[in-house]
């Protein structure tokens, strides 16, 4: 961050290349503060590994006799429902920490911090994806504690799987956290956040196969199933499952792929001094 | 050239193992009135269902692997196929219901547990004819050869009994009290040990075969299920005698048990009211037949993981795995 501020003052002349060790040094920045923030809150650390381990521990407990889940891929047999919630709770731990990525922008929006940080001479695109880039890598820390915790669950995967499934679980919290991005060029202030939690994570979560596999929903809604299967958040899921079990689900992956394409093409735009809607709103 | 050919001979004698290590698993399917196979040498895919006698249910294969014996229950026979071409090659004597059969190390005789007239039936297999029917207790149903062939052991369902009875003299010799209704009795290799599992009673009574003394009494309490759905039907117990297997029907889980110390180490998740159990001829695998989701789970022995659940016909009851 700072190594980007000092850049600045050449910054004209250099304006058509930085060298390299530029951009290295302010996507390092930008990822030590993230982790850094990420390490001083360390209730923000908790509650986003108590989230999903509640989930694990009292709901899939509570819900194991209930619904008993058949042999759909990429099981090959009979599951308890911790291990089949498994996934969906990795999505929601990458889809709660992409979102508090983007309520952070807003924060630092309000705060001026931003300003900070959108002053840097380096193209805007590369400090959003830098940005994306260290909130992921947050979210996979996350994931992998997680995954830690759950072994003594009986979640347990071959040691290959869970190396198997990092660049799914990267790509999903990619697309989760564009998304994330997109969101907060929307939102003007911190107060509003809520709607980001009623009206994206919500309906994202529960309407997906992260809870119950598709073919359920399906018997009680073909509607729902439908929406189930428009929720680029199910496919995200279905990405890490698979991976999770060392197979690769090629519909999710070109799905999730074209998501973090659009949401990221979409947060670049807004995010666009010229063109986008942050300098709308500051009119 | 001396590596080269022993790599040749080594690549030959690769090649013709491979084949000795395939085998065949047979599963009776109780409703669909027929026997699903699955080949080894084709990931345990169905590659044959054929049509046998009405409700299939015990099933045992001959020690040499050319026969199948079935107990076709609603018949009231056992029908005997070729385990190569699955050909119907006749059938055997038993009396009316047979439930379950057991074969002598041998496999000249054939003792089956005939549910409704409280007999077992001794049969030769070679002539096709009944030697013996020995009155046991109400409603016959477990059969266990020990090793050396001179003691089979059956269970009677009402009576909650494990009959010792022996080869030569063709009579009781001892009669020992279990839990309520005995299905299943299992001998261990070395002859020391049976294990006889109660469907009701939910437990597994070890009996000592020297004394005929219940040594130790396995109970198996599983977090989330209720007691009542706890069953112990099939047991299987590995060639080192170091793990069993009990089968706990309704409660969908098969139970580990360390055969040391008589503790259950472990609870595997198969499909719905599981039956009976095989292992493989290298017991690297263990058959579960699950009668209420109509498949067979496949578990790895070494690490105890369930692998793979195939679908089999209607009800599947009964495993039994060709030698080799």
């Amino acid at each position: 961050m700072s190594g980007a501020m000092i850049d600045t003052a050449g910054a004209p002349k250099m304006r058509r290349g930085f060298p390299l060790s530029a951009y290295l040094i302010c996507a390092g920045g930008i990822v030590w503060r993230e982790g850094l923030r990420f390490v001083h809150q360390r209730e923000r650390f908790v509650s986003a590994l108590v989230r999903p381990l509640l989930w694990l521990f009292i709901f899939a407990a509570g819900f194991r006799q209930v619904l008993g889940v058949s042999i759909i891929a990429p099981y090959k047999t009979y599951i308890l429902y911790e291990v089949y919630i498994a996934p969906g709770l990795v999505g929601m731990i990458l889809l709660f920490n992409g979102m508090q990525s983007s309520l952070s922008m807003v924060y630092d929006r309000e705060t001026g911090t931003m300003k900070t940080l959108l002053v840097s001479p380096l193209p805007r695109w590369y400090l959003l994806c830098s940005k994306l880039f260290a909130g992921v890598a947050v979210g996979v820390v996350q994931v992998y504690v997680f995954f830690a915790i759950a072994w003594f669950w009986e979640v347990r995967p071959d040691w290959l799987g869970y190396l198997s499934a990092l660049p799914a679980i990267f790509l999903a919290g990619l697309m989760l956290g564009a998304l994330g991005m997109l969101l907060s060029s929307l939102v003007q202030q911190l107060e509003n956040f809520a709607g980001v939690m009623n009206f994206v994570i919500f309906p994202m979560y529960f309407a997906s196969s992260a809870l119950y596999p598709l073919w359920r929903v399906q018997e009680s809604s073909p509607l729902l199933y439908r929406i189930c299967q428009f929720n680029p958040f199910t496919h995200a899921v279905e990405l890490i499952r698979f991976a999770l079990y060392r197979q690769f689900n090629t519909d999710a992956f070109l799905i999730v792929l074209g998501c973090t394409i659009v949401f990221l093409g979409g947060a670049i735009l807004a995010y666009d001094p010229a063109r986008g809607l942050i300098s709308r709103k500051r009119q | 050239m001396k590596r080269l050919s022993l790599a040749a001979l080594a690549a030959a004698l690769a090649m013709s193992a491979s084949p000795a290590f395939a085998y065949k698993v047979f599963v009776s399917n109780e409703k669909g009135n027929d026997v699903t196979v699955l080949d080894s040498d084709k990931d345990f895919a169905v590659t044959d269902t054929f049509k046998v006698g009405q409700r299939p249910r015990g099933i045992a294969v001959s020690p040499d692997g050319a026969k199948l014996y079935i107990c076709t229950s609603d018949d009231d026979t056992i029908q005997v196929y070729d385990s190569k071409t699955h050909a119907f090659l006749g059938t055997l004597p038993s009396g009316p219901d047979p439930e379950l059969l057991a074969l002598s190390p041998d496999g000249d005789q054939l003792y089956a547990a005939n549910e409704d007239d409280n007999l077992v039936t001794v049969i030769d297999t070679k002539t096709s004819q009944r030697l013996a029917e020995i009155p046991v207790g109400v409603e016959p149903e477990g059969m266990g050869v020990s090793p050396d062939g001179k003691t089979i052991v059956n269970t009677s369902e009402t009576t909650n009994m494990a009959h010792f009875i022996d080869r030569e003299s063709q009579q009781i010799v001892a009669n020992v009290l279990v839990d309520s209704r005995p299905r299943w009795a299992e001998w261990k290799h070395d002859g020391s040990e049976v294990w006889v599992s109660a469907e009701i009673g939910g437990t597994v009574s070890v009996i000592d075969t020297a004394t005929k003394e219940i040594t130790h009494k396995i109970s198996f309490q599983i977090p989330g299920i209720r007691s009542e759905a706890i069953q112990a039907v099939g047991v299987a117990i590995t060639r080192d005698g170091s793990k069993a297997y009990v089968a706990l029907g309704p409660a969908n889980r098969i139970a580990v048990v360390d055969t040391k110390t008589y503790e259950v180490t472990d609870y595997l998740l198969v499909g719905q009211r599981v039956w009976h159990l095989g292992f493989s001829p290298d017991e690297k695998y263990l058959f579960t037949t699950n009668g209420l989701s109509n498949d067979v789970t496949i578990i790895d022995v070494a690490s105890d993981e369930p692998v793979k659940t195939v679908q089999v016909g209607q009800q599947p009851w009964g495993v039994a795995v060709t030698p080799n």
